[in-house]
Order: structure tokens, then C-alpha cells, then sequence
């Protein structure tokens, strides 16, 4: 019984860390004054401001727009990818994998930075697309590693199989290679979603002007005071998730199987 | 078994979560369609301005107006500001340093001269003084075009520090160990030091930049924070006694509290100017013109001025400022002639810079 | 990196469709996109700026000020990773002992604040943490004395936790959970007491979501440069601050690579480390 309690004690605790500057955060989003320094009583307005902010608005939805298409790419090269690397003999295996790990591995500030070289050194000019390449190449080896385990696991006897029953090869690995990675792709899609979606260091170095993400906005504003605007839009942010998140929570549970590398997670 | 359900949930978050961010982000688009049709019309000007350094309403007037669709994008310091436009990926139609950088941008051939004659507002309505004081990084005013000026001074919070500010020294001072707000950007901190020991801020004499070196790192153990914007926020917020603060920020921070003061120090500071120029590799020169023409329009540097509250060069402007208390205040308008020591950064060389940046990091990592 | 021991099976090689075609898209993208940029930063950082080749800027790395910056760095982010083991494992253990109807839900709620953007979470540290900030309201209330870590090593420590705890959490709960439960079961009934099981099944079970998580705390922690402007008041110089630096205001990129080729050093001997106690090629470096 006292275990349980300090138990509980002890997850509270941590709760409270992780969630008191959310709270605070909350809060200042209802504060009816332009500093965060000073109190100035209660207020909805932001949140009206919010929706005539085009910056900030734009700004969200270049941050979707390139979490999307960066985790869409991803996975689309990174499954190709493993596919291919499943494929490979030992040695040129190990030498894939470990460039492979080099994004997740090295300082985001030297990633970032390289991509800042290529780009400037081949004459590209920065905007959405180079944001977009770099948010793929640091995607893409979630994507490997969270397929790589299932790829592994599949049993070839059931491919040769489907072939040996008369299906062709595209045939055989759509209706039954492809479901089973589908859970390892998904969580790589996920990862590479949320990945993109809290990047600042990679997108600093790579953004050209005029093209905000939530993130480089926030990091301007930072100097000068982030708009109370900012704070609302957050707040939304958070709230639909947790709102989800206990939608999704209380409901009936439908089956699906283990996913390896689901917990694969970098900053 | 487990973990299945985290990934069942996620996706299910996730393709909810990406439904209703997809409509709060939808919301904001009439922007899309509106700036296509901008585009159609007048092309577009990429501004490259300081943060929150102008009236946001100023620029919709713009492109109302003109049908040239405005992409704005901010910087913190000239110095962070410089390496983008050098590199070339980014390309810019105006942007906004400061004088000495100005200088580095002219010698650096990175600039392009103005067609005055595409921008009839700026000679009309910008005050003498402030053409002089232009020449003496932009001789001829071939360049530029000031948009804002100032000087830096010392904000002091009233309740907190009892005797009179009149010094640069009481930045020194232990009674306010940790009460110390210095700027966190080289010529502005090195500035302090070099004033407080009597010497010109454009020094590039071994020993005096030694000297202020050392005088920093002495102070360092007293300052709260290094800080560029966040000044105005901790000084509102009474986090400290004391900052060095541009004096377009006392206005704003004065209206927050008017516990604080601003002063400028006896030993001399520093005048400054930023001012409109064009890069060499602009994609819109003609646009860029447009832009500044309308910047120096008198109605519009009044709403600019009331917003950013720094002080206009535009003597029009001026004259339609309707608080009289303002459009006279010593703050935003100070009569120069009173202060001795006064000067304008120059830009030292690419000797110089690696001096200084040398220099202040060894004042940072001490 | 998974370390290949002559015992283990291969695992099946299947080849689906044309190799070379399924191989050319990902070669070409790691090529341009990770090969090429890394070299560009040895390019950079062995040459000066007349192209010359130098060991100067590597070597840089000895002057006092950047030494300093990283030792600072060195022993913030050990610091920071040796406390989020701490305060990871017990709570990974608890949440490992849960029903499996609450665990899912529970880890969750610890990777929910990674969904606020991470700016903002540690500019609220700031609002929290300042002289007048939150917590020192409360402690005045209650007459207790201010709390003063606000632009101090200890803050960045308490950002660098902050920021980095969920990454030290999700591998250790993982790794925790795949022990089968019959072998702790087994030390118990062969006499084994608490400590023992722990300190001789549970724990060296665990030591690859341990490495795991170690990697993920130390590496950000090591390079990062928004944790300590934000929260160390610019006072404090971290050697991810200095090549900041040098790239976006000194424009020394020579300088600023060369930096960033030592940085990479520490990561490779932390790869290497990790390859070692790595044995069974299971955990990954992730």
C-alpha cells in the first residue's frame, strides 16, 4: 500500500515537471496584457487576434504542410530503402546502416549547418524546398529504423509462396509483404511527422526569407516577446491533442499487432 | 502486445489532430488566394527588416496599394543579419542595418545605388540633419535612406536604484550585482566599456580594446543576463535595476511602467541610424524603390513611429505627431548638441570584426 | 552499428524487386544529402579562407575560450544525462509494472508535452524560473527564501532534463517491459532478494535501454544552443553556442567547421561506446 502510494507520489512529481511550463503557458494565453512579465487580468482576446494573424497562421501551415510532405517522402524512400538494405550482403549492409544512422547520431546544429554549406555551395536559393530536403534527409532514418525490425522478421517462405501460387511479384509483395511492414511504415510516418513538427535547429540554418515555420517564428519573437497569439495557438494545439488523446483512450480498442521501433524517438 | 495500443492511438491523433490544424490553418488562407492575385499585379518586395521594426498594418496599406505583395523576414543584429545577405541563397529587396554595416556593405560591394527619383518622399520629407549624418558612412547618400535613429542610453528601474544615473560607471556598480542588463551584441557592449575608459567605440588601438576587455569581463559577474529585445520585457517585468536599452524601446517600456527612466551617460554614447538600402542581387529593384517611397510617406513613418516608437528621421512625420508631449519628448527627439562625446559606429575592416568577435569571446566564455 | 557476432544467424535476405533500382533513390539521397554535406564541413574546417589546407581551425579547439565552452558542455550534459537516469528508471519501472490497460496511457502523458513546440516550453522555464517569476511568488507567499538559478549552469541543467527526459523514459519503459516477468520470477524463487534481482536480472536486462537513452539525453544536450541562451542568459557559453556563432554572426565558417568536426569526434567515441557494451547487436545505438 505505501509502495503504491509513493508510487503514484512519484509520477505525480514527474507530471508536475513536465506539465508545470505547459500550464504556465496556458495561462499566459488568458492574460490580458502584451508582456508576459506582468498580469493583467483575464481575457479571450488572443484568441480571436489569433484567427487574423495571418504570420502566425501561415507559419502553422507551413509547419504542416512541410511535416507532411517531409514525412510522406520519407517513408516512401526510407521503405524503399530498407527494402533494399534487407537485401544487401553483410558488408555493404553495415556501411548502409551506419550512413544511414549519421543524421540521428551527429548535433542537429552539424546537420543543419552541412545542409547550409550544400545548399549555399550549389547556388540554391533557401525557401520552402530546402527546408523540405532537409526535413527528408533528417526523416528518412526513422523511417529505416522503424521498418528495418519487421522487414527483418518476415519470412520469405510465405513470399516465395504467394509467387509459387501464380501471383506476380508486384502482386505478391502488395498483398503480402506490404501488410505486414504497414505498422513499422505507419510508426515511421509518425516519427517522422513529429520529428519535423518541433524541428528548430535544421530549419534556422536552412529557411530562406519570408518562409516561417511555428518554430523559427517563435524563435524571432523570443527577442522581442512572443506574441500572446502564440500562446493561444499552443494552447489549441495542446488541448486538441489531449482532447484526442482521451477520446481515443475511452474507447473500444481494436487489435492490431506489436510494433517494434515505435519507441524510436531522437530530438 | 503493449505498445501496439501507443501506436493505435497515435495514428489516431494524429489523423484527427491533422483534420482540425489542416482548418485552423485553412482559416488563414484567403492570404493564398489574395497574394496570388498580389503576385499578378506588381510582383513582389522580400524585406528584410530588424524584429518588430514596423507597424504590420503598414505593410497590408502596401500592398493595397501598390499590388505588390510584401515577404517580410526579420533579423536580431547586423551581424546575424550580414552572412545571409553575403551568402547570396537568400535574396532581399530592402533591407534595414545600421550604419556601420552599411559602410561593410558598401565596401563589400553588396549594395546597390538608389534612383532617387523613384523615391521623391525621402528627400522631401527626411530632415537635413539626418542626410548629413548619412554621409558619414554613405557619402553622397547614394545608398540609404534613414528609417529610424536613436542613440543608447541606460534604463534604470526608479524604485530600485536611488542615486542619479548619469554615468556608464554604474553599470559597475556591486549594489546592483545581478540587477545588470548588458547587449548581447559586440560594438554595442564594447561601446559601454570603451566610452566608460574615454575612448572613441571605433577604437582599433590594442591596448583600449584590452582594456574595455578587461572591464567587461570585471563587470560580467554583476550582469543578470545578456540580451538583445529581452531587455524591454525584464525591464517592464522589474527583473532588473538596470539596462542598456536603444532609446526607441523607453517609450514603449515607459507606457508599460513608469517606474523607468531612460538616460543617456555623460561620457558620450552612441548615435545611430538604420536606413533602407538595396542589395546588389535585389530580384525586384523597382519594387524595392516603391517600398522605401512609401516608408517615407509622412503618414505612414507616423504610424511606424507610433507603433515602433523609435524616433523618425521624417521631420513630416514629426510635424503630425499630435501628443504634444511626445513630438517634443527629449527621449525620442533629444537636441543632440547638449551631449558631448557623441558618435556613429564605423566600420572597422575584416580585421576589425575578428578583433572585436575575438575579443567578445573571450568576454562571454570568461 | 549493429556489432555482428559470428554466431548469430543472418537474417533472411529477400530480394523483391530489381536491386539496383530499389538501392538508387536512397544512395543517391544519402550521397547528396548526408555524404557530401559532411564533407563540405571537412572541407571548411581544414581550410582557411584563402583554401589552403590548415589544421588551425580543428586545433582552435585548445584556446581557452573554446576549451572552456567545451568542458562546460562536457559536464552540463553529463550532468543532465546522469539525472535523467535517475529520475527515468524508477518511473520507467513503475510504469513497466502497470496494467497494461494504463501503461499505454501513461506514456502518453510523458510524451504529450513534446507536441508543444519546445521553444515555448523552455521560454516558460524562463517565466517560471525568473527572480520575479512564478515560483519565487510562491515561495515569497510562504516566506520562504527566492530561489536565484535563473541564468546559471543549474537552469540550463533543469532545460537540458526538461527537454531531453522523455528521450531517456520511452527506451528504458521499452526495454523493461520486453524482460520476461518468469525470469525475475525465477531469481526470486531462488532465493534472490530485492536488491539482488534488481542489481542481477533487472538491471543488466535493461543496460541497452539504458545506452539507448543515454545517447539520446547526451547528444542534444552536448550540441545544444537554444537551451542555454534561453535559460543561462547568454552568460554562459556551451561550445553549441560558439559554432552558433560563428556560422550566423563571426562568419567564420572555417572556424565554425572546424569546431564542429572535434563536436563530431565526441559523438563517434560515444558510437563507439555504445557499440561495445552493445553485444547482442539487439539494441541499436537508438
Amino acid at each position: 500500500m505505501i509502495k503504491k502510494s509513493a508510487e503514484k507520489i512519484y509520477i505525480a512529481l514527474i507530471v508536475l515537471f513536465m506539465y508545470a511550463p505547459i500550464v504556465t503557458l496556458m495561462v499566459l494565453s488568458f492574460n490580458n496584457s502584451k508582456t508576459r512579465a506582468k498580469w493583467g487580468g483575464f481575457t479571450f482576446k488572443w484568441y480571436v487576434e489569433l484567427f487574423d494573424n495571418q504570420a502566425i497562421l501561415q507559419a502553422l501551415s507551413n509547419t504542416l504542410a512541410i511535416a507532411l510532405l517531409s514525412a510522406v517522402a520519407a517513408t516512401v524512400i526510407g521503405t524503399v530503402a530498407t527494402l533494399s538494405i534487407a537485401g544487401m550482403k553483410r558488408r555493404s549492409r553495415a556501411v548502409f546502416m551506419s550512413v544511414t544512422n549519421i543524421p540521428m547520431l551527429n548535433a542537429e546544429i552539424v546537420t543543419g549547418i552541412s545542409l547550409m554549406l550544400l545548399f549555399i555551395s550549389f547556388g540554391v536559393r533557401f525557401g520552402f524546398g530546402t527546408i523540405l530536403l532537409s526535413h527528408i534527409t533528417f526523416n528518412i532514418p526513422y523511417v529505416i529504423l522503424s521498418v528495418m525490425p519487421r522487414a527483418k522478421q518476415l519470412n520469405p517462405s510465405v513470399y516465395e509462396a504467394a509467387l509459387d501460387l501464380g501471383a506476380s511479384r508486384t502482386q505478391a509483395f502488395f498483398r503480402v509483404v506490404f501488410p505486414d511492414l504497414l505498422p513499422g511504415i505507419l510508426s515511421g510516418f509518425l516519427m517522422a511527422f513529429t520529428m519535423s513538427l518541433d524541428d528548430f535547429i535544421i530549419t534556422h540554418f536552412t529557411k530562406g526569407p519570408g518562409v516561417d515555420t511555428l518554430s523559427t517564428k517563435i524563435y524571432t519573437e523570443v527577442k522581442k516577446g512572443i506574441k500572446p497569439e502564440m500562446y493561444a495557438l499552443s494552447t489549441l494545439i495542446f488541448v486538441t491533442v489531449l482532447i484526442l488523446l482521451l477520446l481515443v483512450n475511452y474507447r473500444p480498442k481494436p487489435q492490431d499487432a506489436s510494433i517494434p521501433g515505435a519507441e524510436r524517438t531522437k530530438k | 502486445m503493449k505498445k501496439r495500443t501507443v501506436i493505435t492511438k497515435l495514428t489516431g491523433i494524429f489523423a484527427m489532430g491533422c483534420l482540425l490544424s489542416g482548418f485552423l490553418a485553412g482559416c488563414g488562407s484567403p492570404d493564398a488566394s489574395g497574394t496570388a492575385a498580389g503576385a499578378k499585379d506588381g510582383g513582389e518586395v522580400i524585406v528584410y527588416n530588424w524584429g518588430e521594426y514596423i507597424d504590420p498594418d503598414t505593410l497590408e496599406m502596401f500592398e493595397e496599394e501598390t499590388g505588390v505583395k510584401v515577404v517580410y523576414d526579420e533579423f536580431e543584429t547586423n551581424e546575424i543579419m550580414y552572412p545571409r545577405v553575403e551568402a547570396g541563397a537568400s535574396q532581399y529587396d530592402v533591407i534595414c542595418p545600421s550604419d556601420y554595416m552599411i559602410q561593410k556593405m558598401i565596401d563589400n560591394d553588396l549594395l546597390q545605388e538608389l534612383d532617387f527619383d523613384n523615391i521623391p518622399n525621402a528627400k522631401a520629407n527626411i530632415g537635413a540633419q539626418y542626410w548629413e549624418q548619412s554621409e558619414q558612412f554613405d557619402p553622397g547618400n547614394k545608398y540609404s535612406v534613414p528609417y529610424c535613429w536613436g542613440t543608447v542610453g541606460i534604463l534604470y528601474n526608479k524604485t530600485m536604484v536611488e542615486e542619479p544615473v548619469d554615468s556608464w560607471s554604474i553599470l559597475w556598480d556591486e549594489k546592483y550585482a545581478d540587477n545588470i542588463l548588458m547587449q548581447d551584441s559586440v560594438r554595442d557592449a564594447f561601446m559601454v566599456a570603451l566610452k566608460l575608459n574615454g575612448n572613441s567605440m571605433n577604437s582599433m588601438d590594442p591596448d583600449e580594446l584590452a582594456a574595455a576587455r578587461d572591464l567587461l569581463i570585471e563587470q560580467k559577474p554583476l550582469v543578470q543576463a545578456y540580451v538583445i529585445d529581452q531587455v524591454r520585457d525584464k525591464m517592464i517585468g522589474n527583473e532588473a535595476a538596470l539596462g542598456v536599452i536603444y532609446s526607441g524601446e523607453a517609450i514603449y517600456t515607459q507606457r508599460e511602467n513608469p517606474d523607468l527612466e531612460y538616460v543617456i551617460p555623460k561620457e558620450g554614447t552612441n548615435v545611430w541610424i538604420d536606413s533602407w538600402v538595396v542589395p546588389k542581387n535585389a530580384p525586384n529593384k523597382k519594387n524595392a524603390e516603391k517600398f522605401i517611397d512609401f516608408m517615407c510617406r509622412p503618414d505612414i513613418a507616423l504610424l511606424n513611429f507610433e507603433y515602433i516608437t523609435y524616433s523618425t528621421p521624417n521631420d513630416a512625420a514629426r510635424e503630425l505627431i499630435e501628443d504634444e508631449e511626445i513630438k517634443n519628448s527629449s527621449i525620442a527627439f533629444p537636441d543632440l548638441s547638449q551631449y558631448a562625446n557623441l558618435e556613429t559606429f564605423n566600420y572597422l575592416g575584416d580585421e576589425g570584426d575578428e578583433l572585436y568577435n575575438e575579443m567578445w569571446k573571450e568576454v562571454k566564455s570568461n | 552499428m549493429r556489432k555482428t557476432t559470428g554466431k548469430k544467424p543472418e537474417s533472411p535476405r529477400i530480394i523483391y524487386f530489381n536491386q539496383a533500382a530499389m538501392t538508387a533513390p536512397y544512395l543517391f539521397w544519402a550521397l547528396a544529402f548526408i555524404i557530401i554535406p559532411l564533407l563540405m564541413i571537412f572541407y571548411y574546417g581544414l581550410t582557411d579562407k584563402t583554401g589552403a589546407f590548415t589544421l588551425a581551425n580543428v586545433a582552435a579547439i585548445a584556446t581557452a575560450e573554446h576549451s572552456k565552452a567545451l568542458w562546460l558542455a562536457l559536464a552540463l550534459s553529463l550532468v543532465s544525462t546522469a539525472i535523467c537516469l535517475l529520475l527515468a528508471y524508477p518511473l520507467a519501472m513503475i510504469l513497466a509494472n502497470r496494467r497494461v490497460s494504463q501503461q499505454s496511457f501513461l506514456v502518453l502523458i510523458f510524451i504529450l508535452p513534446m507536441w508543444m513546440n519546445f521553444l515555448l516550453r523552455t521560454l516558460a522555464w524562463q517565466t517560471l524560473l525568473e527572480k520575479t517569476g512564478v515560483i519565487n511568488a510562491i515561495l515569497t507567499f510562504f516566506h520562504l527564501p527566492p530561489l536565484n538559478i535563473i541564468n546559471t549552469p543549474g537552469a540550463i541543467v533543469l532545460g537540458m532534463v526538461y527537454n531531453f527526459l522523455p528521450f531517456m523514459i520511452l527506451p528504458l519503459y521499452n526495454s523493461l517491459t520486453k524482460i520476461d516477468p518468469s525470469v525475475v520470477n525465477a531469481a526470486y524463487d531462488l532465493g534472490a532478494n530485492g536488491v539482488q534481482t534488481f542489481c542481477r536480472v533487472i538491471f543488466p536486462l535493461s543496460i541497452p535501454g539504458v545506452i539507448s537513452g543515454i545517447t539520446m539525453v547526451f547528444v542534444p544536450a552536448l550540441t545544444t544552443f537554444v537551451i542555454s541562451n534561453l535559460l543561462g542568459g547568454s552568460k554562459i557559453l556551451l561550445i553549441g553556442n560558439v559554432i552558433e556563432q560563428e556560422f550566423t554572426q563571426a562568419s567564420n565558417w572555417h572556424l565554425g567547421s572546424g569546431l564542429s568536426i572535434v563536436l563530431m569526434a565526441f559523438i563517434i567515441v560515444n558510437m563507439v561506446l555504445t557499440g561495445i557494451f552493445d553485444k547482442n547487436g539487439e539494441g541499436t545505438a537508438l
